[in-house]
């Protein structure tokens, strides 16, 4: 059976410009043969919605190192939901205490990988999310 | 990060170590290979505080004077942020390195839609001068040194210091800032860039030419070879790159008719101390060097001071891991022996719970504590560059000087820093470097304790204390900025903004309409906004 690619959008949401994670899970993903969108820095959440619908993504890769992970992704959430954009996942990775992972799920969050987690638990992760909803 | 390449075999013995700058390391070294680099006392070394100042920029180092610490520092409002100075200055720190919001670092007041859910986060908040009145109240400007860690807006920053310093009855040549103002890094790294970067490079410029001018005692730069590392640069590519961005800032201020001898003087560098041990000291050697000679070669300066390499050497933030974070009090313990090592002027050293969040109290103090042992406990100040005259340690100097030249010399083969800059040169290959690197790291070529080594089952989960944000910071921080719109003279920040404005579409030098903004209390999105107006935004190269 042929799969089709997994498509990404990594996002660079709001005003943070730590952008190295961001590059190197993009090119992991893009050596796991995914095809990777990469957004830049300073993106505000409308053009990210934006760029996943005209990208046809299957899943949105959000990276935020500022500690603002729980206020960007609420608002992500709630945009999406507005838009029906029900079929198009979330994930987000970055500077993310352990102990907000469980908030970030129950918001609608399908994965989170805090800085250090292994390209392949990444790669995994992001297959069985798209997999999952298909 | 940072981690040499060790080969090995069966037996567990070292066959290779590869340093991430390139250099190939014998198991010993003779003066044989003084010989073989050409290593000539006179010429490569030089007395301590004699050119080419390989060895310290001081005749007696540490003796004289022990560096000055400066853990990077902010959060919250002014106030807390003041708090946290005085708590740093009352445990022994002799300086202060000022961290930054992000809606701050990008020229938005707290009150903008793009600042929601970031106002006070990273650093403090500060929308205008108010702020800093409160952020310094009761530190003395002429004792205590302040590096403004913003580089976009940092010609905002400065001015405001500078109307900070009136105020509180300084004269302007005894306040002594250093605003970070490196833009191109963060074009490179760390991403807090606004405008194109023509114009983004000719603020900088504004700086330097009225630092020289009217701010004698003031850095106006701090090049920042430390985020290029950060963002997978190897040791000799961060020099190099440093480098090559001063030369840019030095093209865009002579190119006003002004001799470089005039200010390079006030410019001062931030590099990272994470990694090797014996790379990073033969790189500070070898930068301090290098500096020197081509600032006498290509540029003419001539009075020693100027070619001095001064700055901060510190930080390390990539050397530490999420994975066993007390493990980081020790590695930053070493990294800092390093600095110490290669007479660093001024310091301070990431804390080990910063891969969590920005450091609770304990977590700063225990870095400025890690700093105060190496100066005061265990002889780091008993004599000046003690590693001087070790056969490996001058064989890999005068090597680290060569690879950082090619380095410099790649970096002019693609047309200079604001080239390579523009069309992403620089950011596509350390980015690749980073992740061939992470790559590496997760596959155990290289060893990282704790992270793919000495692994615990549930090292993941540490019982770290973390800082907590506030959100009343940011409502308090915002009901302070509407006050400030009512309090304030709107006729007097009006005429201000305009001025600004007119400097700014002529390509006059905006300093000194910025202290007069900063003095009428006109706000940081207000003064950004005219830029933003006036130059527009930069657009990133598409990367991949």
């Amino acid at each position: 059976m042929v799969h089709k690619k997994i498509r990404i959008l990594i996002a660079k949401p709001g005003l943070d410009g730590h952008d190295k994670g961001a590059k190197i899970v993009a090119l992991a993903l893009r050596d796991a043969g995914m095809e990777v969108i990469y957004t830049g820095l300073h993106q505000q959440i409308e053009q990210i919605i934006n760029t996943a619908v005209q990208e046809s993504v299957d899943i949105i890769g959000l990276s935020i190192m500022s500690g603002a992970h729980m206020p960007i992704c609420k608002k992500l959430i709630k945009d999406m939901q507005a838009q029906r954009l029900d079929d198009v996942k979330v994930a987000v990775g970055g500077v993310i205490p352990f102990q907000d992972i469980a908030g970030l799920k129950a918001i609608g969050i399908a994965g989170v990988y805090p800085g250090g987690t292994p390209f392949e638990e990444i790669i995994e992760g992001i297959q069985n999310i798209v997999s999952e909803k298909t | 990060m940072g981690v040499a390449k060790y080969i090995k075999d069966e037996k567990d013995a070292v066959k290779e170590v590869i340093y991430q700058s390139g250099i190939r390391v014998k198991p010993v070294y003779t003066p044989e290979d003084l010989d073989a680099v050409g290593f000539e006392y006179a010429r490569d070394l030089g007395e301590p505080g004699e050119y080419p100042f390989t060895r310290s920029l001081h005749p007696k180092g540490y003796r004289s004077r022990a560096w000055t610490t400066r853990q990077y520092t902010g959060f919250g409002t002014p106030e807390e942020t003041n708090q946290r100075f005085k708590y740093m200055i009352s445990h022994g720190q002799t300086g202060l390195n000022v961290a930054f919001d992000l809606p701050t670092q990008m020229g938005f007041d707290s009150d903008s839609p793009s600042a929601l859910g970031e106002v006070g986060r990273v650093g403090m908040a500060v929308d205008s001068l108010r702020d800093f009145e409160i952020a310094f109240k009761d530190i003395p400007l002429d004792k205590i040194g302040s590096g403004l860690t913003i580089n976009a807006v940092a010609s905002i920053m400065l001015a405001m210091y500078q109307a900070l310093a009136e105020k509180r009855g300084y004269p302007k040549d005894r306040i002594s800032a250093t605003p970070q103002n490196d833009i191109l890094k963060e074009m490179i790294g760390r991403g807090a860039w606004i405008f194109p970067v023509e114009d983004a490079v000719r603020l900088v410029g504004d700086s330097i030419e009225y630092s020289m001018q009217e701010l004698p005692r003031c850095n106006p730069v701090s090049i920042c070879g430390y985020h290029i590392r950060e963002s997978g640069a190897t040791p000799a590519q961060e020099i190099a790159c440093a480098f090559e961005i001063a030369k840019a800032y030095i093209a865009d201020v002579s190119g006003r008719g002004i001799e470089p001898d005039a200010f390079v003087g006030q410019f001062s560098f931030n590099f990272n101390v994470f990694g090797n041990l014996w790379e990073q000291i033969a790189k500070f050697r070898a930068a301090r060097k290098l500096w020197a000679k081509m600032l006498r070669e290509e540029y003419g300066v001539q009075d020693k001071k100027k070619l001095f390499l001064r700055g901060l050497f510190g930080g390390g933030g990539s050397g530490l891991t999420k994975a066993q974070p007390e493990n980081n009090i020790m590695r930053s313990a070493f990294y800092a022996l390093g600095a110490a090592l290669s007479g660093a002027q001024t310091t301070a050293l990431c804390s080990f719970d910063e891969a969590y969040t920005i450091p609770t109290p304990r977590a700063a103090l225990l870095s400025l504590r890690t700093l105060e042992i190496l100066m005061e406990e265990v002889g780091l100040r008993d004599t000046v560059d003690p590693l001087a005259g070790s056969y490996f340690i001058e064989t890999l100097t005068c090597q680290m000087e060569e690879k950082i030249l090619e380095e410099m010399k790649a970096i002019q083969a693609t047309g200079g820093m604001v080239n390579a800059v523009s069309k992403g040169y620089i950011q596509r290959k350390v980015a690749r470097q980073a992740y061939e690197y992470e790559k590496g790291l997760q596959e155990g070529e290289y060893v990282k304790v704790g992270f793919n080594k000495y692994v615990e089952e549930d090292g993941d989960q540490p019982d770290v204390d973390l800082h907590k944000y506030n959100e009343a910071w940011a409502d308090a921080q915002v009901e302070r900025l509407n006050s400030l719109r009512r309090e304030r003279n709107d006729q007097a920040v009006k005429n201000a903004l305009e001025t600004l404005e007119k400097a700014a579409v002529q390509k006059k030098n905006v300093m000194p309409p910025l202290v007069e903004c900063c003095r009428s209390y006109a706000t940081v999105g207000e003064m950004a906004g005219v830029f933003r107006k006036v130059f527009g935004e930069w657009q990133e190269p598409q990367l991949f």
